[in-house]
């Protein structure tokens, strides 16, 4: 019980975030000087409608708690709290987080915890002396590393589906999916953890400079994106399995720090500037990966000698020039722009119109990459508003899961949890187990096919009869009140709670239809007993519709 | 000649029939008249299909399929090379024609050498240069290497070109994710597996499925409403074809893995006549930087799994395999020469296999650069003297009888002769 009170404490202590910038903060003026031009709030914005389309957004799928509390604060009042959720006193679910420990284990702890294949052991994987199946076998479950990846997922889901601090989820969700790292690859399932607690948590309603430096440096990234081996050209390995080799450049984080962190594909780079960016991080590496896991600059790998990116000469010596370009790269109008894109396209529709990519952009480049800026801009937008931006995105398989499990007024555990991200998986998103460095898409396009369709159906079916493991659900309360013998009354309960904006005519009319199928209302062959309204059957078709799909 | 799916009404056939197996088309016809209706439907067509498998990661055609006639082989791959033939010996190398032999592990497709059926081609790969898995990847699946915008995949223009055919299921990917190479206007169906192709878990007995169905019938959400058409009609054409049912015959075993289930469930779908036109599976772990192994080990392994997977799949298809053309490929090759970590690195040219249809088997195809130092791409990989363009536009225009293969592959014209797979 002792060992788990320091848990939760080391939770609570971690859990604390960096302190507030000393600028004044959260006005919607911007600084004095700052070419941004953020618009006033829209008084309209407290209109009802205009609260579930924020909720939508900014949420996992609103709870009737969180919409009542909009409706009582108004919306921008409640933007803020979800902005700052810290001074807003919102909770996080920190108890039931205590059966994942792994949580707060540090790189070393873990590397010790959940050891790596010797070298013995690799060998003989190698030479077929013995399986995969077999090797996993003779590890205790406790001390598998897939248990770290697991767990990783369990919290993540949980997090989701439980936590008030709606928004630093989904920010702290795009963060990852920005910085992408793929737990499968070799060492980052030892590291990964820390990199989500560490370095994205922190700072998800942060500032994006912030992120991109701390993302530079920490392990995950730089074993992920091979920079912990990129040297200068003639260095020779010291030591280790190649020792004796020459080693060289390795451009690949240096071209997708270009790529997908910064300046995007069509951010007005060359392959020369990635030539140079990569010399730069040279003796940006992980001291001791199997023992420490932690970064160190070694100046002997490091290229040295001037360095010209983007046109402009890189100041300093060692480690300085990859902060350098680090500031560089921050401070880009390119970068804007292309931040200020992806933030529009999870927020407001998949093809981000030009003009509010242009102001959000502005207010990044006035306010040093502040995201609470650039999101106070996009939520108080009129294209936010727009009809068009309405049900315009199709949710992701991680967030149609957990808005499925919220909208049935679920609860879940460390358990729920597991079996929801596996579910999230069937569906096609893996959690931390996207390959490439670009994450996974965010587009409609890439979701729904055939199969992934399937999936989310059967899971709609899974989840309202109750046949998740760890999830409990509170239809009764989804119905409470309504007459389960009048089948048209609780339909109308089902959708007023699960659905929280207009649905249409033709799916209120298809799950009418339903009700008129006796398997739905089981009508008695007699007729002589009551109908009982199916009710999970028709949640199923809910949380299935088109609709729902949709946020 | 593109076909935008879900535009295509299932149950009328007052498009276009088209019959294979004769030489009957007919085209732009209102109503077709009642007789060949009657056989339209009385004998589902039968028709060519291309399995293209990707060995993603960049699979060393040079333990593949061994040069070990060529002097330098052995002499720049001193743990990891194929030694040569030695008949009698176990683990021994087969024979193919005095230059090459295939790996042991491969051992497995020996005799679809021997009658005939299998073909390979050497030293193929793309023109661009990248070392990145993900962007050789991405330039092969969408068939125009160095151009990162091209929307559609060349599996995906294949199908297009290809007559229009009112199959939900005629193009099919084995894999969670649609394969960048059949995204576009296809119609592409991924899945992961044709026995949990439909709704599952419905006590209420089809209560949950006809409701679905109708929810997506009939929604005003049109891009949703396509994507539901083309699922349940998959899945509803899957049910009655009973494809889940068929088990694979002629003794044919499949590896458990994940890759001998996908050619086990491909051969389902074609032996099931649901109209399956070009299907997809993938298979990962050809990667091998380090202690890659020799006849015996890591890659052994895997070519091992991956050959029985192909025999099983020929065995159960039988005579079918006279229609069916399997297709390998992967990214890029690995260096000639063994690394410091008795692995191979990043390359560029590769070995390719085509099996079954009307192939010439028993030839290894493309110009054989050699290994030595002055032959080798940027001193270190074996040149591509094949472009991978001309082996896919081949086996489009001659197996599956793509008219213009070309335009499968913008920015593309054919230089060369053709390698004559097919005659």
């Amino acid at each position: 019980m002792r060992r788990r009170s320091l848990l939760l404490l080391a939770m609570l202590v971690l859990g604390t975030p960096r302190p507030a910038p000393t600028w004044a903060a959260p006005a919607l003026v911007p600084p004095s000087g700052a070419t941004a031009t953020v618009p006033p709030v829209d008084a309209s914005v407290s209109g009802d409608a205009a609260i579930v389309r924020l909720l939508r957004r900014i949420t996992f799928g609103p709870r009737p708690e969180e919409l009542a509390r909009a409706r009582r604060l108004g919306a921008p009042a409640y933007l803020e709290e979800q902005l700052d959720p810290d001074r807003a006193g919102l909770a996080e679910p920190t108890m039931n987080l205590r059966d994942l420990p792994t949580l707060t284990m540090s790189i070393p702890a873990l590397l010790q915890a959940y050891p790596r294949p010797t070298p013995e052991a690799l060998r003989r994987l190698a030479e077929g002396q013995m399986t995969p199946e077999a090797y996993r076998a003779s590890i205790p479950p406790d001390h598998r590393p897939a248990r770290i990846v697991s767990e990783l997922q369990a919290a993540r889901v949980l997090r989701a589906v439980e936590s008030q601090r709606q928004l630093q989820e989904v920010m702290v969700d795009f963060w990852l999916n920005h910085f992408n790292v793929y737990a499968g690859k070799a060492a980052v399932r030892w590291y990964v953890t820390a990199f989500e607690r560490d370095v994205i948590r922190p700072r998800a309603l942060g500032r994006f400079p912030d992120l991109l430096r701390e993302t530079a440096r920490h392990p995950a990234m730089l074993f992920y994106l091979d920079n912990w081996l990129s040297t200068r050209p003639d260095f020779v390995i010291p030591v280790g399995p190649r020792a004796g080799q020459t080693a060289g450049l390795n451009e690949n984080y240096a071209r997708e720090l270009l790529e997908l962190h910064t300046l995007g594909v069509d951010g007005g780079y060359t392959q020369g500037d990635v030539r140079e960016v990569a010399r730069a991080f040279t003796g940006w590496t992980i001291d001791r990966p199997n023992a420490s896991g932690s970064f160190v600059f070694r100046t002997r790998r490091h290229d040295p000698g001037p360095k010209v990116v983007l046109g402009r000469q890189i100041a300093g010596m060692g480690q300085d020039q990859g902060e350098a370009v680090l500031s560089l790269l921050a401070t880009h109008p390119a970068t804007a722009r292309f931040i200020a894109t992806k933030l529009i396209r999870r927020f407001v529709a998949d093809i981000p119109p030009p003009e509010l990519v242009d102001r959000v952009a502005s207010v990044y480049q006035g306010t040093g990459g502040d995201i609470r800026a650039m999101l106070r801009t996009i939520f108080a937008a009129p294209e936010f508003q727009a009809a068009a931006a309405q049900a315009a995105k199709i949710k992701k398989p991680f967030e149609f899961v957990v808005s499925a499990t919220r909208a049935v007024d679920g609860h879940i555990d460390a358990r729920g949890g597991l079996a929801l991200a596996h579910a999230a998986a069937l569906i096609g998103e893996p959690l931390y187990g996207a390959q490439a460095p670009t994450g996974y898409p965010d587009r409609a396009e890439a979701w729904v096919n055939a199969g992934a369709l399937l999936g989310r159906l059967n899971f709609a079916l899974a989840l309202a009869r109750g046949r998740v493991p760890g999830v409990v659900t509170g239809l009764d309360g989804v119905v409470a009140g309504a007459d389960r013998g009048a089948p048209a009354e609780v339909l109308d309960r089902l959708l007023a709670r699960l659905v929280p904006g207009p649905v249409s005519p033709e799916t209120r009319a298809v799950l009418t239809a339903q009700l008129n199928d006796p398997r739905v209302t089981r009508l008695t062959s007699d007729d002589r007993v009551a109908a009982d309204t199916d009710v999970a059957t028709l949640v199923a078709l809910v949380l299935g519709s088109p609709e729902f799909q949709r946020r | 000649m593109s076909q935008r799916r879900g535009a295509m009404p299932s149950t009328s056939v007052t498009r276009r029939l088209l019959l294979r197996g004769s030489a009957c088309a007919l085209v732009g016809i209102g109503a077709a008249p009642q007789f060949l209706l009657r056989t339209a439907t009385a004998s589902p067509a039968r028709g060519r299909v291309l399995v293209a498998i990707f060995q993603r990661g960049a699979v060393d055609g040079l333990a593949m399929v061994a040069p070990y006639g060529d002097p330098a082989y052995a002499r720049v791959r001193p743990g990891i090379a194929i030694g040569p033939p030695r008949p009698g010996q176990a683990d021994t190398a087969r024979e193919l024609d005095g230059l090459f032999a295939l790996h042991p592990a491969l051992a497995s497709l020996g005799p679809l050498w021997s009658n005939r059926s299998l073909a390979i081609v050497h030293a193929c790969g793309s023109p661009a240069t990248t070392r990145s898995h993900f962007d050789a990847q991405e330039y092969m699946e969408t068939g125009t290497p160095g151009v990162k915008s091209t929307r559609d995949g060349w599996l995906a223009r294949t199908v297009e070109a290809l007559p229009a055919a009112p199959s939900p299921l005629r193009a099919v990917a084995l894999s969670p994710f649609l394969p960048r190479a059949l995204q576009g206007d296809a119609g592409a169906v991924s899945m992961q597996s044709v026995d949990a192709f439909d709704i599952r878990s419905d006590p209420a007995g089809g209560a949950s499925r006809a409701g679905f169905e109708a929810l997506y019938t009939d929604t005003v959400d049109r891009w949703l409403r396509d994507r539901g058409h083309e699922t349940f009609e998959a899945a509803n054409t899957l049910r009655r074809a009973g494809a889940a049912k068929i088990v694979p015959a002629n003794g044919a075993q499949y590896p458990r893995s994940p890759f001998g289930q996908a050619l086990r469930q491909i051969a389902q779908l074609i032996r099931s006549d649901v109209g399956l036109e070009v299907a997809f599976a993938e298979v990962g772990g050809w990667d091998t930087h380090v202690a890659q192994g020799n006849e015996r080990g890591q890659l052994a392994n895997r070519l091992r799994e991956f050959g029985a997977a192909i025999e099983a799949f020929t065995q159960d298809l039988g005579d079918r395999l006279a229609d069916v053309a399997l297709l390998t490929m992967s990214e890029f090759g690995r260096t000639v020469s063994e690394n410091g970590s008795r692995g191979t690195d990043h390359g560029h040219g590769t070995a390719m296999l085509i099996v079954g249809g009307a192939v010439r088997g028993g030839r290894v195809y493309g110009r054989w650069p050699g290994l030595g130092d002055d032959a080798r791409f940027e001193g270190r990989d074996l040149a591509v003297t094949t472009d991978f363009r001309t082996l896919f536009a081949e086996v489009a225009e001659r197996h599956l009888g793509v008219p213009a293969p070309t335009a499968l592959f913008p920015g593309w014209s054919r230089s060369g002769p053709p390698l004559g797979l097919f005659g």
